[in-house]
């Protein structure tokens, strides 16, 4: 296959294109007109379903990255692929068993509630906030950059105008609808996500009588056996083990995913909810198995290569095979609100810790009137919209793809081991969630920087003595050292004499005392 | 009160050692597969059926698990957690 229409701005692909932007801007206007305190901007006023809200969660973590990244990376190396497919998931039990319910008890709008709940807040809001941006922003350089070149491979307009249309859009849906609209837009972006990989998956499989052995064989016909097992991608097994614990630990510090858990009326739905999101994602990501082998057999490694070096458009050139431009068209379209919908769940996450975190707790030390905390809350969305849009133009043509990982890494390392002390530890104190805090994010930015991810791949130095490309194996256990260390020598009896209430919420909730 | 209260850290207790028994479970399994990938790859590129290598299997197996693993903890939450926060707060 030498010919494809990618890049050309096709009728099907601009139609399913307005009609997505139509229907979620058509949500927004809903979504705005219910948008009237707070509580719905960061909390779509907690009377999300469960259902609803596992659809949300699947919606706001099956990122572009996923669905193309992975599709690509299997079609042109086989199984070195697939561990990515099982890396993204294995976070999503841990999620469930230590971190859901007793956020959605202790809390009310972000994280960094649970944290402060018993400590001093200026200084725990303060660090809380420096971790949860520092993940948004290194997450959004991704997905931003992400967008600007997969918009412009697929409809053929400008890196920067691109880059502008996607800031825009989520703008609107953020600063008019807040957390209501976010929410159903992950919803929609879900669904259309989940079909059309569906989709492809049953033509793929029908082409191979509805099994998926048979593909596999078919691949290591064409391929080689060799596609079938693990290649050079694990060679140095510290890596490997490294960067999956930024993927196990940080998918349950991200605060846009953290967030969700707010939107549900109780623990119980916010356990259920996770529940039906762990089977959506690993449904999705067993399907990259079946897109990522379809892919390289029917359109083959060359082919996709030729198309993009880095691989990101074997899905697009799989469904142009099977269903022709129609097909692509509709396929492109799906990627592109798979971007939007991310985008949005970021800036809202990053907008709370602004608002809520910095102003309202912190420059207002928690009084302030609820007409002013909405207020700013949407100047701090248009903030970090425009922040979005200037990072995305500013990092063109840069090799971002790393970003992904190691925003895993500072959410692994800056947000999960408070977060786990907070809720589990008597003798936590706010020195010792300062330091954890700031010793996670810091160390994480200062070891990538040293790491070959950044001195060879992007400064081309010809080595490097921090071998890691992750850095999560060091940081994580140094959060928690710094953590417990510094906890262990300031006692604070005030918050250890809370502990007790603390417990008692994290099982009974609020309403109960 | 303080039967309320005595019962209440002993669920704790039991809740913890749960998610932390699960949490571990989780842990070794996905870190056994990248364990395997990293010191024996002759093993998993081995085929057990026709297009099916060992190491295919145990990837979607992975997946598998993490689903039982959070249906084996809300089951137990959605029944004996959910039943004694009922007795607890009445």
């Amino acid at each position: 296959m030498t010919d494809t229409a990618i890049g050309v701005p096709n009728a099907v692909a601009m139609g399913f294109f307005f009609l997505f932007i139509a229907v979620t801007l058509g949500i927004t206007y809903w979504a705005a007109r219910r948008t009237l305190t707070t509580e719905h901007f960061y909390a779509a006023g907690r009377i999300i379903r469960p259902g609803q809200n596992g659809l949300a969660l699947a919606g706001d973590y099956m990122s572009a990255a996923s669905f193309l990244g992975i599709a690509g990376l299997v079609s042109t190396t086989g199984f070195d692929g697939l561990i990515y497919s099982t890396g993204w998931l294995v976070g999503w039990p841990v999620v469930l068993f230590l971190i859901a319910e007793p956020l959605r008890n202790l809390g009310k709008y972000t994280f960094a509630d649970v944290v402060a709940y018993r400590l001093r807040q200026t200084p725990v809001r303060i660090a809380a906030a420096i971790g949860t941006l520092a993940t948004v922003a290194f997450y959004l350089i991704a997905q931003m950059v992400g967008a600007g070149g997969l918009i412009r491979l697929m409809f053929g307009i400008s890196y920067e105008w691109a880059i502008v249309m996607v800031g825009a859009v989520m703008i609107a849906y953020v600063l008019f609808g807040g957390m209501i609209a976010t929410t159903w837009v992950q919803i929609v972006k879900a669904v259309v996500l989940l079909g059309g990989a569906s989709l492809l998956a049953v033509l793929v499989l029908a082409r191979f009588g509805m099994n998926p052995a048979t593909l596999f064989a078919a691949a290591a016909e064409r391929q080689g056996a060799a596609v079938l097992a693990p290649g050079r991608l694990v060679s140095n097994p510290l890596d490997a083990i490294s960067l999956g614990m930024a993927l196990m630990f940080g998918t349950a510090g991200l605060p846009h995913i953290l967030m969700r858990f707010y939107t549900v009326p109780d623990a119980k739905s916010a356990r259920t909810s996770v529940f039906y999101a762990t089977g959506l994602i690993g449904y999705f990501y067993l399907m990259t198995f079946v897109l990522g082998f379809g892919a390289m057999v029917l359109v083959g490694p060359d082919a996709i290569r030729r198309v993009d070096a880095g691989g990101n458009m074997a899905a697009p050139l799989l469904a142009e095979a099977l269903g022709g431009t129609p097909l692509l068209g509709f396929i492109a379209a799906v990627a592109f609100a798979t971007i939007l919908a991310v985008v949005a769940g970021l800036a809202l996450s990053g907008a709370a810790a602004l608002s809520h975190d910095l102003w309202v707790s912190v420059v207002r030390r928690g009084h302030s009137d609820p007409g002013e905390q909405l207020k700013v809350a949407r100047v701090a969305t248009l903030l970090l919209g425009i922040l979005a849009v200037a990072l995305g133009i500013t990092f063109k043509g840069q090799n971002v793809a790393f970003m992904v990982s190691l925003a895993f890494a500072i959410a692994a390392s800056a947000n999960f081991p408070a977060l786990i002390l907070s809720i589990y530890w008597r003798g936590w104190t706010t020195a010792g969630a300062v330091v954890s805090m700031l010793t996670g994010t810091a160390t994480t930015l200062l070891l990538i920087y040293l790491s070959p991810t950044i001195q060879v791949d992007v400064l081309k130095q010809a080595s490097v003595w921090f071998p890691l490309r992750n850095p999560a194996m060091i940081t994580i256990p140094l959060a928690f050292a710094g953590g417990v260390g510094v906890s262990l020598l300031t006692a604070e009896p005030a918050a250890a004499e809370r502990f007790a209430e603390v417990e008692r919420r994290t099982h009974l909730g609020a309403a109960v005392d | 009160m303080t039967d309320r209260h005595q019962r209440l850290r002993v669920l704790a207790s039991t809740q913890w050692r749960l998610a932390l028994s699960l949490t571990a479970a989780m842990i070794a399994v996905y870190f056994g597969f990248i364990l395997l990938i990293a010191y024996n790859k002759p093993l998993l590129g081995r085929l057990i059926a026709p297009g099916l290598s060992l190491g295919i299997v145990l990837g979607a197996l992975v997946i598998v698990v993490s689903w039982l693993l959070t249906w084996v903890y809300v089951w137990w939450a959605n029944t004996r957690y959910d039943d004694e926060l009922r007795r607890i707060r009445e």
